[in-house]
């Protein structure tokens, strides 16, 4: 098997298939965690997500995550258990938080509601004129690169696992990929997690698959004592990942981080790869941050770092083998979600490559839904 | 003309924003405004000059500041000049800009300035000049974060600012030309140098010769600090370094190692030296972040740092940006303000620079290229480190983290090493530990390694409330929807 992409989504095929036995080489142009996955805020979300095939998918991806926690070490992925706070600036707001909860709950999420003067004994140091919140306490964080390294590092131990990073794919087909440094690889499939550069990958073996990029801004504060216990963000993020709109969505979530300094992150635009600094981008989060937290209005911004999130069309990821290449699987698109949702995108990889019974229905995330309006 | 505020908004308006006001930023702003064009000045520290002409706080009443300086005329003529044109010359001091943006024709330059840099001021300006600077390469060895160990250009500005010694009795190590200069300022004032340890060899100088005899100046003033260094009986040790720092509560001693060409210590070759501080340092590199953040494309340097191209014009890659100065490379005072001339000329619009000026320029460069070629850190300097030698101080980030994050995990470059260690997402932001690390994630057989040169969206702190204010009151980047 050959991967490309040595971001969390590959890393965590090349790990799911060497554990069943199979060679893997993990190709990147890059280094490990080079792209999306080095700039992400390593968010393990069920909260933002309504009912249907990506919260399924959540659901099992969180339960995976918790394992790995347990095979690997908590320490070692810098896995911590939260939990989610999505609080309602509005009675209004509130309202529908409460309604998608309910929604939630019928699709095996955790979903508590936590009335205005309950806010208080979760976060001491909220907002006060909140109209109250829902708790998620299946939400949870990794750190992004030290959990592909873990990864990685568990599947080379098994001895069937190549990492090659630094090398450029330059041609795909059945049964080979050609490299710049490595000369063909000889390969009964491909694993496409290139991200938000799959649709480049795809092309090379001639399948189409509009992966776009959307730019998102994270903002991180100086060291701070604990401030913010769990991911706090306002209700409106759960309507911008379904957002078809090119202007700015940003909704802060706020929380911290065992080293000390504050995330403030979650805008999303679609701009294509412009790496430019938006300085509106970056009020517009601090101004949210501070209006969720007051006490941040006089802490430091320390830096700002940004990626490029892999949407697809419809919002939901590429999970399978090309209509017309079915050695060619597709593992890219997951837009904001793609370290959540990756352990259980390559379970369904592997049980896919290995004739197993999905745990899932594929089929919604099947590529051959833009085969024919997008050639 | 006035720089009154635009009449349109609370927002200044400038034609020329010059960001450094070091020696090129002054000469820039001075023959930019001889010629017409109304600038803004913005500058960190509190008065003009930059690290070069760095001057005693007022309150201090030195009474010959000068007394530390060479070039004092130069400045004070430039000073002169700057107050000739005062009606088109906004001096901003103690403003740390933050941030550039816009395109072509409009910039928004963001600054802090006010008490603990807590108040925000942006203007905006048809074109932006960046005169940034340098800072010191640090490369770190055993005992480097005891106290007492300094930089050299630290312990320089420290006796510039302040008038204080680093000790009594101070050891000046690294590479450079800059450590002659040290070594002279410190006894000057009255401390004993011991030793200055320069880890290049100085036969390569040799090979220099005809670039060497066209900057006659240069050779007159290492001559200078030369005669001073041997009055007070200070020995030069070429291929030398300091492998260790020693002590408890503060350097006490150092050990040091003949080394050889590629900078490994050769064995048997070590001695303690006695001392109560050590200034080292290993060369300067350019400061990048406003013009990396811009999209400005960089050249690698003869000693691995990154520095702006510019055009004959200096211009750099984007249109309607500009760079001076030790930004272009670093190349010394009078190279900075040749560039600034020059700079400041092209931003007028005057298309024919004097050819003298274009003449002085070519010699200070080809001299700075030798020197950058000369200093080049050897890629064995990496055998000064044991496992424990903290690397990143802020994170407190080890080089045996680093080696393994190279060697196990595949990092071959600065950010991923970052990702996966901590090193350099501390309060200094890479800016000591930067080339340190990139250097560390070089393949361990190349003749050369690079300084890297990491982008930075924020190049200094901002509370967040006043970047929130920013929503509203900034004026709108390109690159940003609405």
């Amino acid at each position: 098997m050959v991967v490309i992409g040595a971001g969390m989504i590959g890393a965590a095929c090349a790990d799911a298939l060497a554990l069943r036995g199979l060679q893997v080489a993990v190709l990147d142009r890059g280094p490990v965690a080079g792209g999306t996955t080095g700039a992400g805020e390593g968010n393990l979300l069920v909260s933002d997500k309504g009912p249907g095939p990506e919260l399924e998918l959540a659901v099992e991806s969180l339960r995976l995550w918790r394992e790995l926690a347990d095979d690997l070490g908590a320490h070692a992925l810098e896995y911590e258990p939260k939990g989610g706070l999505v609080v309602a600036r509005d009675p209004r707001a509130f309202a529908e938080l409460q309604a998608s909860a309910r929604l939630q709950r019928t699709a095996g999420v955790t979903a508590a509601e936590v009335p205005a003067d309950a806010l208080g004994e979760l976060e001491p140091h909220l907002a006060r004129e909140l109209a109250g919140g829902v708790h998620y306490p299946q939400d949870a964080q990794v750190q992004p690169a030290l959990a592909v390294a873990a990864l990685l590092r568990r599947a080379r131990g098994t001895g069937r696992v190549r990492l090659l990073a630094g090398t450029t794919v330059t041609g795909l087909a059945e049964g080979r990929v050609e490299t710049d440094t490595h000369g063909p690889l000889h390969c009964a499939a491909v694993v496409n997690a290139a991200g938000t550069w799959g649709g480049e990958v795809a092309a090379l073996a001639g399948a189409t698959l509009p992966v776009l990029p959307r730019r998102g801004f994270i903002l991180v504060t100086e060291p701070l004592p604990p401030l913010v216990r769990h991911k706090v963000y306002a209700a409106d993020y759960v309507a911008d990942v379904a957002s078809g709109s090119a202007d700015l969505q940003s909704s802060a979530v706020v929380e911290g981080t065992a080293a000390g300094p504050v995330l403030i992150g979650a805008s999303r635009e679609r701009v294509g790869f412009d790496r430019s600094l938006s300085v509106p981008v970056l009020a517009r989060l601090a101004a949210q941050a501070a209006e969720l937290f007051p006490v941040l209005s006089d802490v430091r911004a320390m830096r700002a770092y940004r990626g490029f999130r892999p949407y697809l069309p419809d919002h939901l990821p590429a999970i399978g083998p090309d209509p017309e290449r079915p050695w060619l699987v597709q593992a890219c698109g997951h837009e904001g979600a793609g370290i959540g949702l990756a352990p259980a995108t390559a379970r369904l990889v592997a049980q896919l490559l290995d004739g197993e019974k999905p745990f899932m229905d594929p089929a919604p995330f099947g590529p051959g839904r833009f085969g024919k309006e997008q050639s | 003309m006035t720089n009154s505020a635009d009449a349109a908004g609370d927002h200044e308006s400038y034609d020329l924003a010059v960001v450094g006001a070091g020696p090129a930023g002054l000469a820039a702003a001075a023959s930019a405004a001889e010629h017409g064009v109304r600038v803004a000045l913005l500058d960190g520290a509190p008065q003009p000059g930059g690290q070069f002409y760095r001057q005693p706080a007022a309150e201090l009443r030195a009474e010959r500041p000068q007394a530390l300086h060479h070039h004092w005329s130069a400045f004070q003529h430039l000073l002169a000049r700057l107050d000739a044109v005062r009606e088109r010359v906004t001096l901003l001091s103690d403003h740390h800009v933050w941030s550039v943006t816009g395109g072509s024709g409009a910039f928004a330059v963001h600054a802090l300035t006010g008490p603990d840099q807590r108040q925000a001021r942006s203007l905006t300006a048809r074109q932006v000049l960046f005169a940034t600077g340098a800072h010191e390469r640090q490369l770190p060895f055993p005992g480097w974060t005891l106290p007492g160990v300094v930089g050299a250009g630290g312990a320089q500005a420290m006796l510039k600012a302040g008038l204080v010694l680093p000790g009594r009795r101070v050891l000046v190590a690294g590479s450079g030309p800059l450590l002659l200069a040290v070594a002279a300022s410190l006894t000057a004032a009255g401390a004993t140098v011991p030793l200055v340890a320069e880890a290049a060899g100085y036969l390569g100088y040799a090979r220099g010769a005809r670039v060497l005899a066209a900057n006659a100046g240069k050779l007159v003033e290492g001559a200078q600090h030369g005669a001073t260094l041997l009055r007070h009986g200070v020995r030069l040790r070429p291929r030398t370094a300091v492998v260790a720092a020693h002590g408890t509560d503060r350097v006490e001693a150092v050990t040091l190692a003949r080394l050889d060409a590629a900078w490994r210590p050769l064995s048997g070759t070590q001695w303690r030296v006695p001392c109560d501080a050590v200034a080292v340092g290993h060369g300067l590199v350019p400061q990048l972040e406003l013009p990396l953040e811009f999209g400005c494309h960089t050249r690698r340097l003869p000693d691995g740092s990154a520095a702006l191209v510019v055009d004959a014009a200096q211009r750099t890659t984007v249109p309607g940006v500009w760079a001076a100065g030790e930004s272009t490379g670093v190349g010394g005072v009078q190279l900075a303000i040749t560039e600034g001339e020059l700079a400041g000329l092209a931003v007028a619009g005057q298309n024919t620079a004097p050819r003298s000026l274009l003449r002085r320029r070519s010699r200070q460069r080809a001299f700075a290229d030798l020197m950058a070629a000369r200093h080049a850190p050897g890629s064995g300097w990496t055998q000064w480190l044991d496992d424990a030698t903290e690397v990143c101080r802020c994170e407190e980030v080890t080089a045996r983290q680093v080696r393994d994050a190279v060697a196990e995990l595949g990092a071959a470059d600065q950010r991923t090493v970052k990702l996966l260690t901590r090193a350099g997402m501390g309060w200094c932001q890479a800016r000591m530990c930067g080339p340190a690390v990139a250097r560390l994630c070089g393949a361990p057989n190349a003749d050369r390694h690079d300084d890297g040169a990491p982008t930075r969206p924020l190049s200094t702190p901002v509370p967040l409330g006043l970047l929130a204010e920013c929503d509203t009151n900034a004026p709108s980047s390109e690159g940003a929807p609405r």
